[in-house]
């Protein structure tokens, strides 16, 4: 996701980082505000915004029904889709979803699905035929870096967000009845990204520092703290001792947020 | 699918290949195969069939992709339909999408990108044949086609997974061992540089576990690194070696 940003100005940032400083004040494991709100689409069966620092990402869930995929008969589906709309930055162009908005939506989806927070098996209306779908839909409304923390907190809370209608199954025939159930979930899977720059490790890169990275690495734990997703991106490398620093960084801010949120 | 049953490890200590727990897939790697191709690469790993070609340095199309101070690497990972059970579509999917962007992440740190400036790369990846670690496979193949065209290169990049099936760290999973296991970790290093340039992971690991796995699947790309340097020179030497076992 390459924008304007002077050599100048990267220099700044990779020299500060070096002292151990950022460009915004934040230390290096520091995260950004984090805000969540839950619940504001009201079509949607669940919602939630999350902000980091500027980075603003909107997340709406949809159930429908549909047919289950053929390996897994017994499962509902979860279907996790990310759009990077052009009102987020000058540097979104609109169009079908490019190799950065797909990678985002599967590393949201891995953390989810790797983690098994939806308890897909309880989503089944008949075996093989009809299952409920769940879609969770990442919408990015300002991009300022880290879009991935973002996105799967988002998502996250979307989730816990999201009420099911009660039903019936009679002979085959769904029937929708009144009231609403809690979305079956049991994990809480909180991602945290670290960028390398200067050789450094910096915890929730926002976008002058996404700019200037060579690499970041994004890992994914579950409720008693066991990895469950990672993801290495952009053009730059890890040593195996940073790979590691970072998993252990990582741990301890999954922690600091989960605490945060009584998730 | 009645594979949930099935035992992965046996009494023995063996996989259902009959591979014991760190040991890879036989490798069968040869350089220069397409003549239309600026370089291009072959390889087996297991049942995985892979096919790489690069066509480049050259100008760039569309024009306005150029870079004025490094060249455009680009790369394409794509599945043939008839490489899997089930019919793919030739469209490409999702998946193919994001293993072509974290292919390409994973080698443009081993290009001296900077030599070529306003010029690009195209890296073609077709799996001809897919039975689990196909990203990886695919990410030591592309590597030699591009030693195959010529480009300066900081070193080779190999790639090799690591994951867990039932209760055990293993190297090298198969499709079942990927579909059936717990976890799984493919990494890409560049070894002279002890330089990590793809690692993902699906699957539940504890700390230990994870970098039980990491150490695990470095030492496999330290042995696939042999292999690929002497497929170059079986090419470039001409020194005949026997197929070892």
């Amino acid at each position: 996701m390459s924008s304007v940003i002077t050599r100048v100005k990267q220099k700044q940032i990779a020299q500060l980082i070096e002292k151990g400083k950022r460009l915004d004040g934040r230390g290096l494991t520091d995260y950004r505000e984090i805000n969540v709100e839950q619940g504001l689409i009201e079509r949607a069966e669940g919602s939630a915004r999350v902000f980091l620092g500027k980075t603003e990402v909107l997340v709406g869930t949809k159930i429908e029904t549909g047919e289950p995929f053929p390996d897994t008969p017994n499962e509902g589906v979860l279907t996790v889709n990310a759009e990077l709309v052009p009102l987020a930055s000058s540097t979104f162009e609109p169009g079908p979803p490019d190799e950065n908005s797909i990678e985002l939506s599967r590393i949201v989806d891995r953390g989810i699905r790797e983690s098994k927070t939806l308890e897909t098996e309880k989503l089944v209306i008949e075996p093989g035929k009809k299952v409920f779908v769940v879609f969770v839909d990442v919408y990015v409304l300002n991009h300022d870096g880290n879009l991935i923390d973002a996105s799967a907190l988002a998502a996250m809370a979307a989730l816990l967000n999201t009420k099911m209608p009660n039903y019936e199954v009679e002979e085959g025939e769904l029937k929708i009845k009144s009231g609403y159930t809690q979305l079956p979930l049991k994990r809480h899977p909180i991602t945290v990204t670290c960028a390398k720059i200067n050789n450094r490790l910096v915890v929730d890169p926002w976008l002058e520092e996404e700019q200037t990275m060579e690499a970041r690495i994004s890992i994914a734990f579950d409720d008693d703290g066991s990895i469950c997703a990672m993801q290495k991106g952009g053009s730059g490398y890890f040593t195996p001792e940073q790979v590691l620093e970072a998993a252990k960084i990582a741990k301890e801010k999954a922690d600091e947020i989960r605490k945060k949120l009584k998730w | 699918m009645s594979q949930k049953t099935e035992k992965l490890i046996d009494k023995k200590g063996l996989r259902l290949d009959g591979r014991k727990l760190d040991e890879l897939r036989p490798i069968k790697i040869e350089i220069g195969v397409l003549s239309n191709a600026d370089g291009s690469a072959y390889i087996e790993q297991g049942k995985n069939k892979i096919l790489a070609a690069v066509f480049g340095p050259r100008e760039l199309h569309p024009k306005h992709l150029a870079l004025q101070d490094r060249m455009v690497l680009r790369c394409r990972y794509h599945m043939a339909p008839f490489s899997v059970q089930e019919r793919k579509s030739p469209a490409p999917s999702r998946r193919e999408v994001e293993l072509s962007k974290v292919i390409r992440e994973s080698l443009e740190p081993s290009v001296f990108l900077e030599n070529y400036p306003r010029t690009g790369i195209d890296i073609f990846i077709e799996v001809l044949q897919a039975d689990g670690g196909t990203r990886c496979a695919s990410i030591t193949v592309a590597s030699l086609a591009l030693a195959d065209a010529g480009i300066p290169m900081r070193d080779l990049v190999v790639a090799c997974a690591a994951g867990k099936i039932e209760d055990t760290v293993v190297l090298d999973l198969m499709d079942t061992e990927d579909k059936v296991g717990v976890a799984d970790v493919p990494v890409a290093l560049m070894p002279n540089l002890n330089a990590i340039t793809l690692l993902q992971m699906d699957g539940i690991l504890s700390m230990e576990e994870f970098e039980q796995a990491v150490n695990m699947a470095l030492e496999g790309c330290k042995k696939i690194y042999a292999l690929q340097k002497e497929a170059l020179k079986v090419k470039y030497v001409g020194v005949k070696e026997e197929a070892e076992e």
